[in-house]
């Protein structure tokens, strides 16, 4: 047995410090009576006050929602179809839909943010909530037919066959066998569509219109314009609430792990 | 046969409907917007902001720009800074991962992930607000005696290369340890019992040996810095403006649509050229294992 190098360790620990230090930061400042956070001037929950108050925050946060509400159906819908697509047919019509649905994830967000506002003002739809959920459905749908698709690649399609020999019609082969077996992959890129529409920036910033300003819009202008301790505050909140769905993610995939290890004994 | 041909057309309508809200709405919303791009680039603006009639090279040729050579060579020499130092970190530590015993391994790599499942422009205000005058680095380095009271950490081309590995690295890490955790590390063994030297051993073997993940980590890295935008706009100043900068310049500033094109258009091939480049990588280092193997046989 060789002995390993302390190196890559070392490097591993103070990059996590490295990644983490600028978050504790933000959080411990929103406590801080300090404007600009360069000193801890005493604790403070005013900045949490004034967000409170923060009329703009709030609506920003519900046209996000709303938005990403509609975005996440609809590629989940889409996103699902064009996975069971992959997966079942093989040939060169599929090549060209895996090409479809593949480039969109290794494009940079400008291009994707340009092109669809180039589009939006050459056939003259006006910028919105339809522009906005449109953009979204778009970049989501790649991402949640990879998810899909990976779930069934685990699938065995042979139950399918089995379900039919056995006597079920179509519609009970679907709904009884198909749709449990593909519903964990379905919730995962639903998930995943659902935190990409809420957080993202740059297509949205392109095809945003007046009154659809959602929440990472409100943020980058609060950003420019300087309201720090607020971001501080709103970002506080906004970590608050990943850390928790993490958390709650965490257990119930372990709560599965567990269950089917039981049905298996 | 018959039978047979009932249900090859009931085959191809199966994969026709399943198909086509896909393929529809990224020809729409995908395809046809991209090409736009390119079609744009040869329309006159319109002084309203929109899209003029007719045709016209005016665009094309608008982007002599003398600065534009500079900001299209600082586009891509910051991504390719931020490219190696994000691999020269995430290598490391993708090895340092697949080496731990797994219980402790998914945690560290949960570490990893966690903080990159929060907001992009939260995590960019996060380093905004260290770097400020006011902020706390500052105050600490001054503290020190290492710079001087009057150095500016923020708005320059260093803060933005900063940033930008900051938020790349992740996604080097990822693909990196997939590779790493496939290796088969009784090789570097082999290979130090053989009388390599640690380093020999790491680069003829280990490099080798995750290949394909190292070349999808560079483009998962490299891809999203050259079209980065926001990192250099928030951090950045006017010497460290890059291409996404002037590209929502001449949309949101000077709602000139056909000149933000043709910049796209130089965006898009300044992707594409090391792509192809990157491509031919791994299509060679597969034949050459190939031929290896061959050659033992």
């Amino acid at each position: 047995m060789i002995k390993k190098s302390k190196i890559p360790g070392i490097i591993t620990w103070l990059v996590l410090l490295f990644f983490y230090l600028p978050i504790i930061l933000l959080v411990v400042n929103s406590f801080n009576l300090s404007r600009t956070g360069g000193s801890w001037d005493g604790f403070t929950l005013k900045w949490y006050a004034k967000l409170w108050n923060a009329k703009y925050v709030w609506t920003a946060l519900k046209n996000t929602l709303f938005v990403a509400f509609f975005a996440t159906i609809i590629s989940t819908i889409i996103g699902t179809t064009a996975a069971f697509a992959l997966h079942l047919y093989k040939g060169k019509f599929q090549k060209t839909h895996y090409c479809l649905i593949y480039t969109p994830l290794v494009i940079p967000e400008i291009l994707l943010g340009i092109s669809l506002l180039l589009f939006f003002v050459s056939v003259k739809i006006d910028l919105g909530f339809t522009t906005m959920i449109i953009a979204h459905v778009t970049f989501c749908v790649s991402y949640v037919t990879m998810a899909v698709l990976s779930r069934l690649q685990d699938f065995d399609m042979t139950i399918l066959e089995a379900s039919r020999d056995l006597g079920a019609n179509t519609w009970q082969s679907t709904t009884h066998i198909l749709l449990p077996m593909v519903m964990p992959g379905m919730l995962a890129g639903a998930l995943l569509a659902m935190t990409l529409s809420v957080d993202d920036f740059v297509i949205s910033f392109f095809v945003a219109g007046p009154g659809s300003t959602t929440l990472p819009i409100q943020i980058y202008s609060m950003i420019k314009r300087g309201s720090m301790p607020l971001i501080n505050a709103l970002s506080t909140l906004l970590l608050s609430v990943t850390f928790l769905m993490i958390l709650v993610f965490q257990i119930l995939t372990k709560h599965k792990k567990k269950q089917s290890v039981l049905n298996v004994e | 046969m018959a039978k047979k041909h009932i249900f090859s057309k009931k085959r191809i309508f199966g994969e026709f409907s399943l198909s086509f809200p896909s393929m529809l709405w990224l020809i729409i919303f995908f395809l046809i917007p991209t090409l736009i791009i390119f079609a744009i680039a040869f329309k006159p603006a319109d002084p309203l902001g929109g899209i003029g009639s007719g045709w016209t090279f005016q665009t094309i040729l608008a982007l002599k720009n003398p600065n534009y050579p500079q900001i299209i060579w600082r586009t891509i020499w910051m991504s390719c800074v931020t490219t190696f130092f994000t691999l020269a970190l995430a290598i490391p530590i993708a090895y340092h991962i697949a080496r731990i015993p797994p219980g402790r391994r998914d945690f560290i790599l949960l570490l990893t992930i966690v903080p990159f499942w929060t907001s992009f422009l939260i995590r960019i205000f996060a380093w905004k607000a260290v770097l400020h005058p006011e902020g706390l680095l500052k105050h600490a380095l001054v503290y020190c005696h290492l710079i001087s009271p009057e150095t500016l950490l923020l708005y320059r081309p260093e803060a933005v290369l900063l940033v930008m590995i900051y938020t790349e690295l992740p996604f080097a890490i990822l693909p990196l340890y997939a590779a790493a955790e496939k290796f088969d590390f009784s090789l570097l063994e082999a290979a130090l019992d053989l009388g390599a030297s640690r380093l020999r051993a790491f680069f003829n073997v280990y490099i080798p040996g995750i290949w394909n993940g190292l070349l999808s980590a560079c483009l998962m890295v490299f891809i999203p810095s050259i079209g980065s935008y926001v990192i250099p706009d928030v951090v950045g100043g006017t010497d460290s403006m890059m291409l996404g900068n002037i590209i929502a310049q001449r949309i949101f500033v000077e709602r000139n649509l056909p000149h933000a094109s043709a910049l796209s258009t130089i965006l898009i091939l300044a992707m594409l050229i090391p792509l192809l480049f990157f491509l031919k990588g791994k299509k060679n280092k597969v034949g050459r294992i190939k031929k290896s193997t061959r050659g033992i046989e």
